[in-house]
């Protein structure tokens, strides 16, 4: 009898992670759906196995490892945030946590671009107003936004993502990058960006975006006094996650002119229902989270999450250890 | 000495009126709406001369109704389509515009309805609207990342050139341009190459050009017909240089992937186009210039361009 493989997969996922566990002869079941599953089926269907392939709509918490088993050796994540896992209930059960980190950062660094000119150039509007017959014949001041050349930008995290913004903005003309991170990094030189204290992000920039995943530190870290400080031309990008902004604060300030837009490509809860106030508020963008929909980033985050579990099953270094 | 007198067609940024009123008698159409014709035609008699926007006719008419003095017609505006430049040529009739201080916004939302195209977020946007946006799929509104794609830009002016220079750090693997002469500062970004070899290569293919004799209608059922069926076209020049019925049947019949359209013909587009219908071909209200910064710019640059030519 060969080692266990057995792998719960939660989603249906992109094949080339599926052929690659079917290769290594893995036995795979699956929650065959487009749709997230539900905690039940997960209970249900994590029971027994060597490996979990799941998504970031997933939770994993102690009463799903404790449906899973003695035999969970890894959860390996088709995501680069893994807040949705408990690690310290992984820990304890000696269960290793893996990500897909890389493989997706151009994708993402180039929708926050995206929507940082969607939010500056007010092409929400725009869209919304051909199809709402409101385009009239060409005005000189209708619907004006803001030009980033000669601009301060901010960035929140400058990991990979953070690192692939700065130099896409770069050739804009953007006149500064200012950083606000847990540590001074070396390549943050590359592309000319100096370290500032949070509040000097907030006082001095005119575009922040959020890049940082989701931890106690960075959980609310938008919230009311931030605002308070940030310029009232300033615009707010968000493609990390959700909960580093306190939403109501954040609508308060939209609505009071403290800040002038913002652009979220992640939020909290996800999705935003249609009638949520910051999907109805003019000046605040949401997008479903899009961050990585290339099929280039997907296929690739399907094979390095089978990557993972395999390598897991084998002994080795998985790419995307997490603990 | 009689101060120049110069017509402003339009309500425009502030600054450049105060430049005017400086040296000028200054007549208004303060509105943001397009002066009517009859009111233009009236009130255009004896200027010096005229502050206009795109949405003026500058036609023969126009410049017989003004008569002799008139010395400059000084646009809000690079393109001049609407201005019958050889007729103030014959009449030596100085043509102004103002090139260079919109270049930048141009190209910045060149690339904004590039990434809006390729990345489907107009979809992504409407079905947030919609309600129809549920937790994250896997496979749910793929797009394409520009990483390793072939750039194609026709007519490598300021505006092409400034998407081309923007387009690099996205990891495009190549630029090509086509253009009337070699550009010496495309050296180091972007390969001239035939039209056709542009059409043939292109991932992502940039209308940049200017619209004349030779661009009008270029892009046809021919050409969509010799692009990549995964290509996407960005148009941000003017309309009328795609013929955009066929434009709608090659964007129907797969013959390209999609489009996304900041000019069409006419403007505004009738909201019963066929375009309108379409899931691939995203259109933006002209708003290639459409920031304080380049709006300001324009106005400023527009009023000198006619106090340098009236005033000694």
């Amino acid at each position: 009898m060969g080692i266990q493989r057995k792998v719960y997969v939660t989603r249906r996922v992109p094949e080339p992670g599926i052929q690659i566990l079917k290769a290594a002869g893995c036995e795979l079941t699956f929650w065959d759906s487009d749709e997230a599953i539900s905690k039940d089926e997960l209970i249900k269907g994590i029971n027994g196995v060597d490996a979990l392939f799941c998504m970031l709509t997933d939770c994993i918490d102690d009463e799903v490892l404790e449906a899973a088993g003695p035999n969970l050796k890894v959860v390996s994540t088709m995501s680069v945030g893994y807040e949705h896992i408990d690690l310290k209930a992984c820990e304890k059960r000696n269960i290793r946590v893996c990500n897909t980190p890389n493989v997706s950062t151009d994708s993402v660094a180039e929708l926050t671009v995206a929507l940082l000119l969607l939010t500056s150039r007010r092409l929400l509007e725009g869209v919304q107003a051909v199809k709402d017959g409101e385009w009239g014949k060409w005005k000189p001041m209708w619907l004006c936004g803001m030009e980033l050349a000669q601009k301060t930008v901010g960035i929140l995290g400058l990991g990979r993502i953070g690192y692939g913004v700065a130099r896409r903005l770069k050739p804009f003309g953007v006149q500064k990058i200012l950083y606000h991170d847990v540590c001074k990094v070396a390549y943050a030189d590359d592309v000319g960006a100096c370290f500032a204290e949070f509040d000097t992000l907030l006082t001095e920039c005119d575009v922040i975006c959020i890049c940082c995943n989701l931890t106690p530190q960075t959980k609310h870290k938008f919230n009311k006094a931030a605002f308070e400080k940030m310029k009232s031309h300033a615009i707010l990008v968000n493609s990390g996650r959700g909960g580093v902004i306190q939403h109501d604060h954040l609508l308060e300030a939209l609505t009071s002119g403290e800040i002038a837009a913002a652009g979220l490509d992640v939020t909290d809860p996800e999705p935003l229902p249609k009638d949520h106030p910051l999907v109805k508020q003019h000046n605040c963008i949401v997008l479903p989270h899009m961050g990585s929909n290339t099929w280039d980033s997907r296929n690739h985050m399907s094979e390095t999450a089978a990557d993972n579990i395999l390598s897991i099953f084998d002994g080795k270094t998985a790419v995307g250890l997490v603990q | 000495m009689a101060k120049p007198k110069v017509l402003v067609t339009r309500r425009v940024p502030s600054e450049g009126i105060d430049i005017l009123k400086d040296s000028c008698d200054v007549d208004i159409w303060d509105s943001d709406d397009v002066m009517p014709r009859a009111t233009l035609l009236e009130r255009i008699k004896g200027v010096n001369g005229i502050f206009c926007t795109i949405k003026d006719e500058i036609d023969v008419e126009a410049l017989d109704a003004a008569g002799p003095n008139l010395k400059i017609v000084g646009t809000m505006s690079v393109g001049t389509d609407h201005i019958k430049v050889t007729e103030c040529e014959k009449r030596q009739i100085y043509v102004a515009t103002t090139p260079d201080v919109a270049s930048d916004s141009a190209a910045e939302l060149t690339v904004a309805l590039l990434l809006i195209t390729t990345r489907r977020i107009a979809e992504g946007l409407a079905a947030i609207k919609a309600g129809e946006a549920g937790p994250w799929k896997p496979m749910w509104l793929l797009g394409n990342n520009s990483m390793g794609k072939t750039l194609g830009i026709f007519g490598f002016g300021r505006v092409g050139f400034g998407i081309a220079r923007r387009m690099k750090p996205f990891g495009v693997s190549k630029i090509l341009y086509t253009d009337i002469f070699d550009c010496n500062y495309a050296e180091g970004v972007a390969t001239r190459v035939p039209f056709d070899e542009l059409l043939k290569e292109s991932d992502i293919l940039c209308i940049c050009c200017a619209v004349t004799q030779q661009t009008k209608g270029l892009f046809d059922e021919k050409v969509f017909k010799k692009m990549k069926k995964s290509a996407v076209l960005i148009n941000t020049s003017r309309g009328a240089v795609i013929n955009q019925k066929h434009l709608y049947d090659a964007l129907k019949n797969n013959d390209i992937k999609a489009a996304g359209l900041d000019v069409t013909d006419p403007e505004p587009l009738p909201v019963e186009d066929p375009l309108m219908k379409l899931n691939n071909c995203v259109i933006l209200p002209h708003l290639g210039t459409n920031t304080w910064e380049a709006r300001r710019a324009m106005s400023i640059n527009t009023a000198k361009n006619i106090v340098a030519s009236l005033v000694q």
